[in-house]
């Protein structure tokens, strides 16, 4: 059943401002001097109730305490494997075609028998 | 904890050197000759381990020992396609085998026993690479906190692929990620942490971190010597911020390997920005490519420490270049023909020993001295999908000449189109030059700095001079 109430001792996400546009490093490209540095952490709700998006503390697993914007619980892994990629799966059709050429070449196919 | 210190991004920075020495116990100051020279031998013979005790420390964590293998199937390949009397054969150090799935475990477990040696209740690791999981598995074996701060973000929250699996890999060992956006304060939010936790810098740049790549370059020598009765005739190194050639080359001249030719590869990705927010999604391989490369091979000292352990251009006599559509070729070649499904990182360097097999003569031996795990966000169907979603030309074609960095990439249509790029070492030697002179604001150097010159860029008084007088003249 999903939810958008954290209790405490939840494993949680949350994201926090580290420096603003203003803060940051005077040496960056344009791009990166307009936007400001942010960070996400997982931890374990420290409050008692929380829905997304308010402000909570979290305690992470070297038990430092932080404070950032709930958003995520239980959060997931979403990475993946990717979705199959013609160019490649060709690549490799073709290079154990050129193997079996090779083999062919060599005698090693007439070796085998 | 509150804190009454000042935690601006300028204060922090001010106060690095003071929040490092006690992060890392070491005293830089100690190895100072004079000026820029300082005695980075004393440094790593003080500092680092002898081999045979670095070897004892990583065989409590089950680190190291990985076997070498021959690919005999590619090299039927290489030999179908290269000229008479070519064809180098190309064995493989099948690093994955290690705790973590990467040499890094190497790196790690050298700073971690360190750690605790020293009494640190925890250590901290600013890496988005494969040495977060190492740091964190090391530090689960011997019982120490562990936190890895990675860039793995632009500002609209699309995560590089690779680098997420490397975060989950981390928190797997029990580590706490943070996870931060692009950008180089990155290295601002880290000395905060160390300052906040007390804990043990685990730098990939101090001498405990290369003294403990040193035994992959021992195992090598050794390991060839069984196979093929001889030291190989060339290492190749995929190339970022020069830990692992430096190690790789300074473990196999321990072994007695002084003729090996250490050859550095790295994946072209001139043109972008490594701290730009907008280039930063356009690049598939995440390390192992130039803009670490080149950057940390012209000024080492740009790490987390004062003075790096890591110095490639002591070690590197050749430097080349590959495209990403070629190493993905190339990762899929060894799947499919040897059975190896690995991860991005070795198989930059594996390309370029494909390519330099086809010059090299028959007798000769290469060995790529590295591999790392796979799977979700590390594979070449991962980092594709996740290119085309970002606007990528993805297509077969010729790999060098229609490879674009951060538009086009193009995978080989067949194997006799991998190739590399020279990128000439001693340009970067005279950039070291020309970024020294600009840092210093001299450029005139002492008897002892010129001494120290010829030892970090391994070239003779004479050329120095040379380099030098043309920085001059632009």
């Amino acid at each position: 059943m999903s939810t958008n109430l954290a209790k405490k001792g939840d494993w949680v996400q949350v994201q926090l401002n580290i420096l603003s546009p203003q803060e940051r490093s005077k040496y960056l490209p344009e791009d990166t001097k307009k936007v400001p540095l942010q960070m996400r952490v997982k931890g374990f709700l420290v409050d008692e109730i929380a829905s997304l998006g308010a402000t909570v503390r979290v305690k992470t697993t070297t038990d430092r305490i932080i404070s950032g914007i709930l958003i995520d619980i239980n959060p997931k892994y979403t990475h993946n494997f990717g979705e199959p990629v013609p160019e490649l799966i060709n690549a490799g059709v073709e290079l154990r075609k050129l193997m079996e050429e090779v083999d062919g070449c060599d005698g090693l196919e007439g070796d085998a028998k | 904890m509150t804190s009454m210190r000042d935690d601006s991004y300028d204060a922090v920075m001010a106060r690095r050197n003071e929040i490092m020495k006690k992060a890392v116990g070491i005293d830089y100051e100690k190895f100072t000759i004079d000026g820029i020279a300082f005695d980075y031998e004393k440094m790593m013979r003080e500092v680092g381990y002898s081999i045979d005790e670095v070897r004892e420390i990583q065989a409590e964590t089950c680190v190291g020992n990985t076997p070498l293998v021959e690919l005999k199937n590619i090299n039927r390949l290489i030999k179908k396609l290269a000229a008479k009397g070519k064809g180098a054969r190309v064995f493989l150090k099948d690093e994955a085998a290690n705790p973590s799935g990467s040499f890094k475990d190497r790196r790690a477990a050298v700073s971690v026993y360190r750690a605790k040696k020293m009494g640190y209740k925890g250590v901290i690791a600013a890496t988005s690479g494969n040495y977060g999981a190492a740091v964190a598995s090391q530090a689960a074996k011997r019982g120490l906190k562990c936190i890895i701060v990675q860039e793995c973000y632009d500002s609209h929250w699309r995560g590089q692929p690779e680098i997420l699996e490397k975060g989950r890999a981390c928190e797997a060992y029990g580590a706490e990620v943070v996870q931060l956006t692009v950008g180089p304060e990155l290295f601002y939010y880290t000395l905060l942490l160390l300052e906040q936790t007390g804990y043990f810098n685990a730098s990939l740049y101090s001498p405990y971190a290369i003294a403990g790549i040193e035994t992959l370059g021992y195992e090598i020598a050794h390991q060839m010597i069984e196979l093929t009765g001889r030291y190989p005739d060339a290492v190749i190194v995929t190339h970022a911020g020069g830990g692992l050639i430096t190690g790789t080359a300074r473990g196999l001249k321990k072994a007695g390997g002084t003729e090996t030719k250490i050859i550095g590869a790295s994946v072209d990705l001139r043109g972008l920005h490594m701290a730009s927010d907008e280039a930063f999604n356009k690049k598939y391989f995440t390390t192992g490519h130039t803009g670490f490369g080149i950057p940390f091979a012209v000024f080492p000292d740009r790490s987390d420490v004062p003075k790096n352990a890591a110095r490639p251009l002591r070690y590197m006599d050749r430097y080349v270049l590959v495209t990403q559509g070629e190493v993905f070729y190339v990762t899929e070649m060894l799947a499919q023909l040897e059975g190896l499904q690995r991860g991005p990182a070795g198989n930059t360097s594996l390309t370029a020993a494909i390519a330099l097999a086809l010059e090299m003569d028959e007798d000769q031996t290469i060995v790529v001295n590295e591999t790392e795990y796979t799977g979700a966000g590390k594979l070449p169907s991962a980092q594709l999908t996740f290119a085309k979603q970002m606007g990528m030309v993805v297509k077969r074609g010729d790999p060098i000449k229609e490879d674009i960095p951060g538009k086009v990439i193009a995978i080989p249509q067949h194997p006799s189109q991998i190739g590399v790029i020279e990128f000439p070492v001693s340009d970067m030697k005279k950039s070291y030059l020309k970024e020294l002179i600009k840092r210093e604001n001299k450029d005139k150097f002492n008897d002892n700095e010129m001494e120290f010159l010829q030892e970090d860029l391994n070239a003779a008084k004479e050329e120095i001079e040379k380099w030098i007088l043309e920085v001059r003249r632009e």
